[in-house]
């Protein structure tokens, strides 16, 4: 450890720094708004130091690499934690339950996510990702007074747990086999061996289970839409997100900087998960009438297509992926943040029925919404076009025609499924529901703040890509030199 | 520039139109209004600016590209032929008429309305005019999602059924192009080294023999389904007869003239082989859709289904003239999206007035009107007549041309092409017998046209006359791009010597290879 070392670490310093003082100040008097802004500025000087950092490519052995992608990941991961906590105030504020720990659990579980995107070493992995999950566990029964919270928090406690111990398992064979736990090492030894010994492919396989839960992908996916159902609106938004985005980045570091993408084996389990994912994912989605469930269905479906642009293996490939995970990341957080302002102190708005005619009640609120799932499935002038738009591009390129004809297939049934929630926000409704008490509109403002940036974002990359594709190739320079 | 313009234009004014309908109706009424007058103001005056007799290099009129995404070699290019310009006058001069039939029609959020009306036109003017297919393939999507809101908010009883399923029909569709655009991009890419998605670099690229037919099916997919060819066009007669009078016209006007329009201007350049290859085929469906589409016209009960179906008949002809390769059909297309355009837009107006008076569609309780309502009926009896391809209006001249070209492709089908003619009278003077003849079924008294319809449909006539008297102006200023997109078919075939290279890897198992060089030699600049 070199007293260097603090400067490129500094954004997961400040995060830990944070969640000290919030326990501190918990400790001291308990007031929402307090504990709301320190969280806001953490993230805010977390992103100013990462900001420095720009270009750098940093090793901090034997645990951390500070390259262009883990960079990267690292402002996504705290943009997306900053806009899950501006979306939370005023959720929370509605609820009776103590809020001031929710912050502190949501800076730890970022902190995890964070640790989880720079590592290049299982220990270092696994530190990360025990710190995500188990902040994870109580985000997700936060509000236990709730009918579902306890069966969700459990039910991701008991199947991350699980996760975990294959992960530690399949970590365990790798390292019977090669005597490392490190990436790099790790690739070291398999360009000394002609082709994957059993073990270690035993070992991948295990590992691919771990990470496959976390992704939430198929056959993994099951907690998903219980989990997205019981868990409070921003925490569900957080999950769709950061927790996954943190998986797919290290999946992607590992796999190139461990040079897996040549074993043939590897690739077919990925392609059979990707075209499960996408199929399980919107068909079983086809027929949800609760809003949670049907993203998080959704969510399954665009791990998939994210794992479309994974297999191309390629530079172009990675650009994809970092496209789509901004251009998903902006669209889950749009719509999630969506149900935590429809939601009320009883219940989260997660039925369909609470969206009919949402158009003519709340039209921005609706506009918002619309624009996230004609984001999701795809529809131009949104950056979820451009997402796919790029998916497609590098599965053509690399002449992957079974799963870019799964995908095109896919989009059209996923199609169905958006367009119903559409339908329903602009059916016209006999009744007119009567208005739901509206918050002080200072406390509102944070909420509404964050979706129309959201909003707007989402219009600005789907117009104008150019800048975020120059943002992403050029953080990916430093990284694709180490592939 | 103006161009650009053009769709800044209709974009603007369809925001200012939601917002002023908030205030007042009438305001949003008036701002589409004249939003879509001064593009039709503009596109005559390019029209005036740029007569046909003038000898140029270039049968471009005017381009206008700068960089969009450069990184991917996307721009935003536009440009303007007579093709362009004839299906712009078209796009807002149906634009024109749909605002106006919609005065009365649309009572209920009527800023929305007008919003995704001049949206639609925006999509569709930048699909007529765009030089570049990524940008082609993103106007083609930005002018469902208005239509879509048109069909699914102000449309008739089963109006959500029919938006889906124009919505996945077309979508499902379009995806499979952008397949196509982006196999034509790396294959373009890997030749030249110099990877785009202009137009007019991807002209005449080279593919391997086994390539070029799935890449133009991709095409032809999103295009043979918006035309609609016979297999795919189950989606129209819905989305047809359920949608406001307004989304009728644009839908039969104009959306099914997007799929001529590409076939004309992407898939016959682009890929002159594999489209010999595959004429027969299409010559054979474009018979099966007029005679297919004539019966089940002539059987229908609901006025707007009826009509419906009719278009999938006249758009029969049209894909039976694309794929004759010879300029009298391609003459005949052209004249055929114009007259079309017009007279099935005209059809489609006057059921949505026999609507608003009777609320009905169905034509058994129809008969007998003629005395009750004589002025609906003359025109009616216009656009039936042109519908049937009676000569001296627009429709006779665009059939003829047609045929006269298919002829010299295939005699058969045109002869079997020939007898949808026949069965086009029938279902035309159906539609009259039913409706206005016969034993009075009116059960209240019915009010003839007013001064606001009269004005909506005479300039239908005159356009629908003009057409069929003195077509001239309109095939002189269609022949320049005509001639273009058959250039490929007049030089004889030369087949390049070595056929282009394919890079496609199979490797055996666990084989080592490098990463870098996946993906060919996409450059990254």
């Amino acid at each position: 450890m070199r007293l260097s070392d603090l400067y490129f670490l500094m954004p997961l310093l400040i995060l830990v720094g944070a969640a000290t003082l919030n326990m501190l100040v918990v400790a001291v008097k308990r007031n929402h708004k307090v504990i709301f802004g320190i969280t806001i500025v953490a993230h805010l000087v977390a992103v100013f130091t990462l900001l420095q950092l720009n270009g750098s490519s940093y090793q901090i052995p034997p645990f951390f690499v500070m390259d262009g992608w883990g960079i990267f990941n690292l402002g996504l991961i705290l943009l997306t934690s900053l806009f899950v906590t501006l979306l939370s105030y005023a959720y929370f504020e509605q609820r009776e339950e103590r809020k001031e720990e929710y912050y502190l659990l949501l800076i730890l579980a970022t902190l995890g996510a964070c640790v989880l995107v720079i590592s290049q070493h299982f220990m270092a992995l696994f530190l990360g990702l025990e710190i995500l999950s188990v902040a994870l566990y109580s985000l997700i029964a936060y509000l236990r007074t709730r009918e579902r919270s306890d069966e969700a928090g459990i039910k991701y406690l008991i199947l991350a747990a699980l996760s975990s111990a294959f992960l530690l398992f399949g970590m365990a064979l790798v390292y019977a086999v090669t005597g490392t736990m490190s990436f790099p090492e790790i690739g070291v030894y398999l360009q000394s061996v002609s082709e994957l010994p059993l073990l270690l492919l035993t070992g991948f396989g295990l590992m691919i289970v771990g990470i496959g839960f976390k992704l939430g992908i198929v056959p993994f996916h099951m907690w998903a839409p219980d989990v997205y159902e019981g868990a409070p609106a921003p925490v569900t938004a957080f999950i769709a997100t950061v927790s996954k985005g943190g998986m797919m980045g290290l999946l992607i570091r590992f796999f190139s900087q461990a040079d897996a993408y040549r074993y043939a084996n590897l690739m077919l389990i990925f392609t059979i998960i990707a075209i499960a994912s996408m199929l399980a994912g919107n068909l079983l989605a086809l027929r949800q009438k609760n809003i949670k469930r049907l993203l998080a269905y959704s969510s399954i479906a665009h791990l998939g297509y994210i794992l479309v642009a994974f297999l191309a293996g390629n530079r172009l490939g990675v650009e994809a992926v970092s496209f789509y995970l901004v251009a998903y990341f902006i669209t889950s957080l749009g719509a999630f943040g969506v149900v935590a302002l429809l939601s009320d102190t009883e219940r989260d708005a997660d039925q369909l029925e609470d969206y009919r005619g949402l158009f003519w009640r709340r039209p921005a609120t609706a506009a918002v919404f619309t624009a996230m799932l004609l984001s999701l499935a795809g529809i131009p002038l949104t950056a979820g076009f451009v997402g796919k738009f790029y998916i497609l591009a590098s599965g053509v390129n690399t002449q992957q025609w079974l799963l870019v004809l799964m995908l095109v297939l896919n989009s059209v049934i996923g199609l169905y499924y958006y367009i119903k929630v559409i339908a329903a926000m602009f059916a016209q409704t006999k009744s007119v529901q009567e208005r739901r008490k509206v918050l002080h509109p200072a406390l509102s403002f944070a909420s509404g703040g964050a979706m129309a940036i959201l909003g707007l974002l989402l219009i600005w990359i789907g117009v104008y890509p150019t800048s975020l594709v120059q943002l992403i190739r050029g953080l990916l320079a430093t990284f694709m030199t180490t592939f | 520039m103006i161009l650009a313009w053009l769709i800044i234009l209709l974009m603007v004014g369809g925001i200012l139109a939601w917002i002023a309908g908030r205030f007042n109706a009438n305001f949003a009424r008036w701002i589409a209004l004249l939003t879509t007058l001064a593009s039709f103001l503009i596109s005559i005056s390019l029209w005036l600016n740029n007569p046909t007799t003038t000898v140029k290099a270039t049968n471009w009129m005017m381009r206008y590209e700068v960089p969009w995404v450069p990184q991917w070699g996307v721009s935003f290019s536009l440009a303007l032929d007579g093709l362009s310009l004839l299906m712009l006058l078209l796009t807002f001069f149906l634009g024109l008429l749909s605002i106006l039939v919609s005065w009365r029609e649309i009572k209920t959020k009527v800023g929305f309305f007008h919003f995704n009306i001049l949206w639609v036109l925006a999509g569709i003017s930048g699909v007529f005019l765009t030089m570049d297919l990524f940008l082609f393939y993103f106007f083609w999507e930005v002018m469902l999602i208005p239509m879509y809101f048109l069909i699914g908010i102000w449309g008739h009883a089963n109006r959500m059924y029919a938006a889906y399923k124009f919505f996945i029909f077309t979508q499902a569709s379009g995806l499979l192009m952008l397949l196509s655009i982006l196999g034509l991009y790396f294959i373009h890419g890997s030749n030249t080294g110099s990877y785009t998605f202009n137009y007019f670099d991807l002209l005449g690229t080279t593919f391997p023999p086994a390539i070029g037919p799935w890449l133009m099916a991709g095409f032809l997919m999103a295009f043979l389904v918006k035309l609609p060819v016979v297999p795919f066009h189950s989606w129209l007669p819905d989305a047809h007869s359920e949608a406001p009078t307004a989304g009728s016209v644009i839908l039969a006007g104009l959306l099914l003239k997007t799929g001529a329009y590409g076939l004309l201007r992407f898939v016959i350049p682009l890929f002159p082989e594999a489209a010999q290859a595959f004429a027969p085929w299409a010559m054979l469906l474009g018979v099966v859709g007029i005679l297919y589409g004539a019966i089940l016209a002539f059987s229908q009960t609901d006025l707007k289904r009826l009509i419906a179906y009719t278009s999938v008949s006249h758009m029969g002809f049209v894909i039976l003239g694309v794929f004759s390769f010879n300029e009298w059909a391609f003459q005949g297309v052209v004249m055929q999206m114009i007259t079309h355009g017009i007279s099935t837009g005209a059809l489609f107006i006057m059921a949505g007035f026999l609507y608003e008076r009777l609320h009905t569609r169905d034509i058994r309780q129809m008969g007998g009107f003629w005395p009750a309502i004589p002025r609906m009926g003359v025109f009616a009896s216009i656009f039936a007549m042109a519908s049937l391809g009676l000569p001296g209006l627009g429709n006779f001249i665009a059939e003829f041309l047609t045929l006269v070209g298919s002829w010299q492709a295939n005699n058969l089908l045109t002869i079997f092409a020939t007898i949808g003619l026949v069965a086009a009278t029938a279902y035309s003077l159906r539609i009259l017998q039913k409706v206005f003849l016969g034993k009075n079924k009116a059960e209240h008294p019915l009010t003839d046209l007013s001064l606001r319809e009269m004005s909506i449909a005479l300039p239908l006539v005159v356009a629908i006359l003009w057409l069929g008297l003195y077509p001239q102006p309109v095939l002189d200023r269609a022949k320049p791009s005509v001639d273009e997109q058959l250039e490929a078919y007049k030089k004889p075939t030369i087949k390049p010597e070595i056929p282009a290279q394919v890079t496609l890897q199979t490797l055996p198992a666990d084989t080592v290879r490098l990463l870098n060089t996946k993906g060919g030699i996409h450059a990254l600049k």
